[in-house]
């Protein structure tokens, strides 16, 4: 579904050098899988997902998305960013039913639609509270439930819980999983049945990574960074997340992938700190 | 709360206590400084004849025109150029240039383009509100917080909707915490417009007394626009608390 086909990205700073974020990234992520990547800080997973986002143009080669080459913002897709992106000024409910306001849809019905969400995420008693008044867990609840109401068939994901305490986290993880695993998109690749969204998740922690997705790709240290390898986490589901971390089969494939990430790691320490 | 404002009201007691007998002691020269008891007194017969009303309206709607207009020239000033780069920085020098200019110096010319009415005061009431106005939006359009912009932009957000549920918000909240300062200036624009020349308003008031000597007169027309503009601001600092609800936790 999603094909990105010798991606390059380059920056320019702001004292006038250039900087080779990614290079030449190629990969296709299959519609219906969970797919993790991860990479030292500073490889350009953000940059990525940015540009898989729409966010921003790749420098050079194609990122195509449903066979058709994508050109501005990603209308398949939304994305739950790192950093708080709910709007302060809106209640709970407003922000929820946002992007149905914006796609036109009436008050009642998007308010309807919204509380709905909201009791799905367990928030119907903050449905009038504003976010500055919600805890960390609960605002990336209410961020979820914003972007699944416009079930969009991809689902982008930056760190999305990286600010959180661990306990909350590892809720919010298997809360996500839970979704997922009921969740269905329109765009298959031409499979039989209904097919589960795609989700792409930018994340540091390779626990995290292999927890959640099907398939883990590793990116280099940056400058320039690269695909270095590519995993399959071929662990059943439904998982049960607070079990599966110390099952065997995740251990050994920790290692498995953690060889190649360490490498990198330690490369973009020596190049933070040489 | 109340601690604060048993404190405020006795600071205000003290002070006025103490000028009141530095003049009957005769430390102080009541031709020079007035009383605060004859300033008092002054003010109650304005009150009930009914004089003071009348040029208070006069200085309350030039303040408030004054303020209409120069906020929504400098917001959609303020709006037009942090949406364009360009523009803002031919226009930056320019602003700055116009921005340095002391106002009273420009009131004479007002006077003689506007003539002696409400519209001369507004002219330079609308000259201090506007700088204030514009700044503050043009900053809080400029510091809209990008992840808000990509995250609205995702789920499907027109670049007029992108206007709407995210940079007028964030310029508001910039628009109104500026909004104490641009009353003020309002106020001191209108003043000193009807002090320069006019005849009505506070500052005609205020002139009028400065013309005789009567220093309880000038006196007793400042105490009456510090009042006025403490009495507006508290309703401002109203508005503004239910406006910007979202922010408190």
């Amino acid at each position: 579904m999603i094909v990105l086909d010798g991606v390059s990205r380059v920056f320019r700073t702001p004292a006038g050098a250039v900087y080779c974020a990614l290079d030449r990234i190629s990969l296709s992520i299959a519609a219906g899988s969970f797919c993790a990547i991860v990479g030292p800080s500073g490889c350009g997973k953000s940059t990525l997902l940015n540009m898989i986002a729409g966010l921003i143009p790749p420098s050079s080669g194609v990122v195509r998305v449903g066979g058709a080459e994508l050109s501005g913002v990603n209308r398949h897709a939304t994305y739950m960013f790192q950093q708080d992106a709910l709007l302060p000024w809106k209640d709970v409910r407003d922000n929820v039913g946002l992007g149905l306001t914006l796609a036109g849809v009436g008050r009642a019905e998007a308010h309807a639609r919204a509380d709905a969400w909201l009791e799905r995420v367990g928030l119907t008693a903050f449905a009038r509270h504003f976010p500055a008044q919600l805890s960390g867990g609960m605002r990336k609840r209410v961020a979820m439930a914003q972007n699944w109401i416009l079930d969009r068939d991809l689902l982008l994901m930056d760190e999305p819980f990286s600010a959180l305490d661990i306990h909350t986290r590892q809720r919010m993880e298997g809360e996500l999983l839970g979704l997922w695993e009921s969740s269905t998109a329109a765009l298959s690749d031409g499979a039989e049945g209904p097919v589960r969204k795609t989700i792409v998740f930018v994340t540091h922690d390779l626990e995290e990574a292999l927890a959640l997705a099907d398939r883990v790709i590793v990116l280099s240290a940056g400058p320039a960074s690269r695909v270095v390898a590519e995993h399959v986490v071929s662990l059943a589901r439904p998982r049960d997340l607070l079990e599966l971390r110390t099952q065997p089969a995740f251990v050994d494939l920790y290692r498995g992938v953690w060889a190649d990430l360490r490498a990198e790691v330690i490369k973009s320490q020596r190049e933070a700190h040489p | 709360m109340t601690r604060v404002l048993a404190w405020q009201i006795g600071i205000g007691a003290a002070c006025l206590a103490a000028w009141e007998w530095g003049v009957r002691a005769g430390l102080l020269d009541p031709f020079f400084v007035s009383r605060p008891g004859a300033i008092a007194s002054r003010i109650a017969s304005w009150t009930l004849s009914g004089t003071i009303w009348r040029h208070l309206a006069i200085t309350l709607e030039e303040a408030v025109l004054g303020l209409i207009v120069g906020a929504i020239l400098g917001i959609v000033l303020g709006f037009v150029l942090a949406r364009s780069p360009f523009a803002a920085s031919v226009s930056d020098p320019y602003i700055k240039m116009l921005n340095a200019v002391p106002r009273v110096v420009l009131a004479p010319l007002f006077l003689l383009w506007f003539g002696l009415g409400i519209w001369s005061k507004v002219a330079l009431a609308v000259t201090l509100v506007f700088f204030v106005m514009f700044f503050n939006t043009f900053q809080g359009v400029r510091d809209a917080d990008r992840v808000l912009i990509d995250n609205v932009r995702m789920l499907g957000a027109s670049e007029r909707q992108l206007v709407r549920h995210v940079l007028v918000p964030s310029a508001l909240t910039w628009i109104f915490s500026s909004l104490q300062t641009s009353l003020g200036f309002a106020m001191v624009g209108a003043v000193v417009g009807e002090y320069l020349g006019s005849a009505r308003g506070l500052g005609y008031v205020i002139s009028q007394a400065e013309g005789t000597f009567d220093t309880t007169g000038v006196f007793a027309g400042m105490f009456v626009l510090a009042v006025v503009v403490v009495v507006v601001s508290a309703g401002v600092t109203r508005v503004e608390r239910y406006l910007l609800r979202w922010k408190s936790s």
